[in-house]
């Protein structure tokens, strides 16, 4: 029972239902307007037919007056047939005819009246009265004679009960298959649906490798459950990807607090003199400043790819942006005995967040100072900043001549902690490339790795497009 | 040669205030705790404080309410923002709240001293000098010319505001990250030693061949200009 309510519940139990009650009055309904044409186009051609009948007494009057008429009509009644005659005389008394039992009113009118009246028919040798319904014209004589010519509606009643029938059994079959129909459909879906709703509680439960069901079709219930198979692919994704930070985090973030723990138990351990503890202790505020910015590039790259930053875009002038940080890094570049170069289109703006996308250019150019020098004394170093505009978008390139990232490695690096084993030893967070893919995306753009032969070339392209058109 | 401050600390966390309020005393300060908004807003309404340290996130009244009261009251003891929401939209809102400064969680206290303290020098010198003088370095800020002893020292247009920002808080430390703010104006963390070359630079020009240096190096915090070490 509570099998059969869920069946009537569903959507498409209702539509079917709905769908077949509207095809049963559209259909009811043109059958209707076809029988209620047919009667009267049947009427129509009574009426002329009776008008051509009473021509033709007219004439027979005419040539021989009431009692040619009389015999006539006489003889014309005696055959079997749907016509009716009556001839009635001055003093409305019958001359002759085959018809009875007419309302006396009728005879008054010369227009085609429909009307009842009592038929004398021969059955068996027995004469017999049935009151049936006729179309009637009547015909005014002169001196006040009357002729009636009519038609048996017979044909007309048949065809309405022709009609009838046809409306009850269509609305009858369509009451069957229509219902029939709604309980397959709907418990077809149905059957569906619960299949998609056991394998999401499996997914609920902890299980993501599960997937909706698809029959194949191609209908909306598979479109549903193809994207559906698509986001829990995508949120599995995210998940690993949760996992892996987890693990990176967990590991990046001991190694520097093993450090400091060290360090604080080694000076408590060995230091004598009050210099020496204040060393320890200031290299202990070193290390936590270390943590606290790498836990705070953390969470703004989290933020970032949240879509934080991104409601209070403003029109950034990228030129002057990347002048500023030329100017902020050149000193440290001169010292590291490096050419920073700047070829700066000028005029370069683009929507965006002006913090973020300082810090990103701020980190890779600091990416290609730290990781960016040749290797082999005696090449020259230098980091090469190029902006500019091409097509749609803004390019800002920053190239080094440095040992380069292998193809291959590209998609690490920009990975959370993505660091090459041959620079774990080195300063940094392993967090700027990160940030900077986030920051691209956030600014509707991206983040390209490339080689510039020798070195890396890191490209951050942004549509110069405003977000949101 | 530093006067002490009256700040008042509206924080919920007990641990963090009272390692704030001692920090503070230790630096020479002296400080008030307010462990929720409505306290706070009390306090700072009546105390005299020189510096407001308020977090966002506090129960009975959320911090950025407290600053609005505050400030339609007409107060205007500087305010500055400590909020573990962290990083660049919540700088705006908390500014745009009327906070004056804005430090995420975690912070170092270095850095949130330096900051307090240049905040609430602000009370007291509202219109600006337009001339600085430590020792015999002197800058004048309508000629944009700096002499260490009578002696000219050629200066780029940054070199200038960096000096000029130093020398406007001189005695104070500040740090890094504030240096970046006013003399670029980014707010992040530069996280390397690219400062750290433009203030050696700045170094190599007013002290080098002196017999006093004035530009030092506070180790875990920032830079500070002073007559003395």
């Amino acid at each position: 029972m509570t099998g059969l309510k869920r069946l009537v519940g569903t959507t498409a139990f209702k539509l079917s239902v709905v769908y077949m009650l509207a095809s049963a009055i559209f259909a009811g309904g043109l059958l209707l307007y076809v029988g209620w044409n047919a009667r009267r186009l049947i009427d129509e051609q009574i009426g002329q037919t009776l008008t051509a009948q009473i021509n033709g007494l007219a004439d027979q009057y005419r040539i021989g007056g009431v009692r040619r008429l009389q015999s006539i009509i006489e003889r014309r009644s005696r055959q079997p047939g749907s016509y009716l005659l009556l001839l009635q005389g001055p003093q409305a008394e019958i001359v002759a005819g085959n018809i009875s039992g007419l309302d006396p009113s009728v005879m008054a009118s010369t227009v085609l009246t429909e009307t009842t009246y009592q038929r004398f028919e021969e059955v068996d040798g027995q004469t017999q009265t049935s009151t049936r319904g006729a179309l009637i014209r009547v015909f005014v004589l002169p001196g006040n004679s009357r002729l009636l010519v009519g038609r048996d509606l017979e044909e007309r009643e048949r065809l309405n009960a022709v009609l009838g029938q046809a409306i009850r059994i269509l609305i009858g079959a369509l009451l069957v298959f229509g219902g029939l129909g709604a309980f397959v459909v709907a418990s077809r879906a149905l059957a569906r649906m619960d299949a998609m709703t056991a394998t999401s509680q499996v997914i609920m439960a902890g299980d993501l490798s599960g997937r909706l069901p698809v029959s194949g079709s191609g209908d909306e219930l598979d479109r549903l459950a193809v994207s559906l198979n698509a986001m829990l692919v995508r949120i599995g994704e995210l998940m690993q990807g949760m996992k892996e930070v987890s693990d990176n985090i967990a590991h990046d973030l001991k190694t520097p607090l093993t450090r400091l723990r060290n360090s604080a138990e080694q000076a408590l351990r060995t230091a004598g003199s009050k210099e020496e503890y204040r060393a320890a202790l200031e290299h202990t505020i070193e290390e936590s400043d270390g943590l606290i910015r790498t836990f705070n590039a953390l969470l703004l790259i989290a933020r970032t790819e949240a879509g934080a930053g991104s409601d209070n875009f403003a029109l950034v002038d990228v030129s002057g942006l990347l002048a500023d940080f030329v100017e902020i890094y050149e000193p440290a570049a001169e010292d590291a005995g490096c050419a920073l170069t700047a070829e700066i289109e000028p005029g370069l703006t683009v929507q965006g967040n002006r913090e973020l996308l300082g810090q990103v250019v701020a980190n890779l150019i600091d990416n290609a100072l730290k990781y960016g020098l040749p290797p082999q004394s005696g090449a020259t170093a230098e980091i090469a900043l190029l902006a500019r505009r091409d097509g749609d978008n803004l390019l800002i390139r920053i190239a080094d001549h440095g040992p380069g990232i292998p193809a291959d490695k590209h998609d690490k690096v920009v990975e959370r902690f993505g660091r090459l084993d041959e620079s774990r030893n080195m300063p940094g967070s392993g967090l700027g490339l990160s940030l900077a893919s986030a920051v691209a995306h956030l600014h509707r753009g991206r983040l390209v790795l490339g080689d510039n032969h020798p070195g890396l070339a890191v490209t951050l392209e942004l549509p110069l497009l405003p977000v949101g058109s | 040669m530093l006067t002490a401050m009256k700040i008042l600390v509206v924080e919920d966390d007990a641990d963090a205030a009272a390692y704030l309020v001692k920090a503070f005393a230790e630096a020479g300060h002296v400080a008030d705790h307010a462990k929720d908004g409505l306290t706070g807003y009390g306090m700072a309404e009546e105390g005299g404080y020189d510096c407001l340290i308020v977090d966002r996130m506090l129960p009975k009244m959320d911090g950025l309410t407290m600053i609005g009261g505050l400030r339609e009251q007409g107060l205007q003891t500087p305010v500055l923002i400590l909020s573990a929401l962290g990083q660049v939209d919540d700088r705006v809102k908390g500014l745009r709240a009327g906070g004056d400064d804005y430090l995420p969680k975690p912070y170092a206290f270095s850095e949130l001293l330096a900051r307090t303290e240049i905040l609430a020098r602000r009370k007291t010198s509202q219109v600006a000098d337009t001339f600085y003088a430590v020792a015999d370095l002197r800058l004048d800020r309508l000629s944009h010319k700096v002499t260490r002893g009578g002696e000219d020292i050629p200066m780029q247009p940054r070199e200038f505001r960096l000096l000029e920002y130093l020398m406007r808080n001189a005695g104070r430390v500040v740090t890094r990250t504030m240096l970046l703010e006013q003399v670029w104006d980014y707010h992040f963390d530069p996280g390397t030693n690219v400062i750290d070359v433009h203030v050696s630079r700045l170094r190599g020009k007013i002290d080098k061949g002196q017999a006093k240096p004035l530009l030092h190096t506070v180790r875990g915090a920032g830079y500070v200009i002073r007559d003395g070490a």
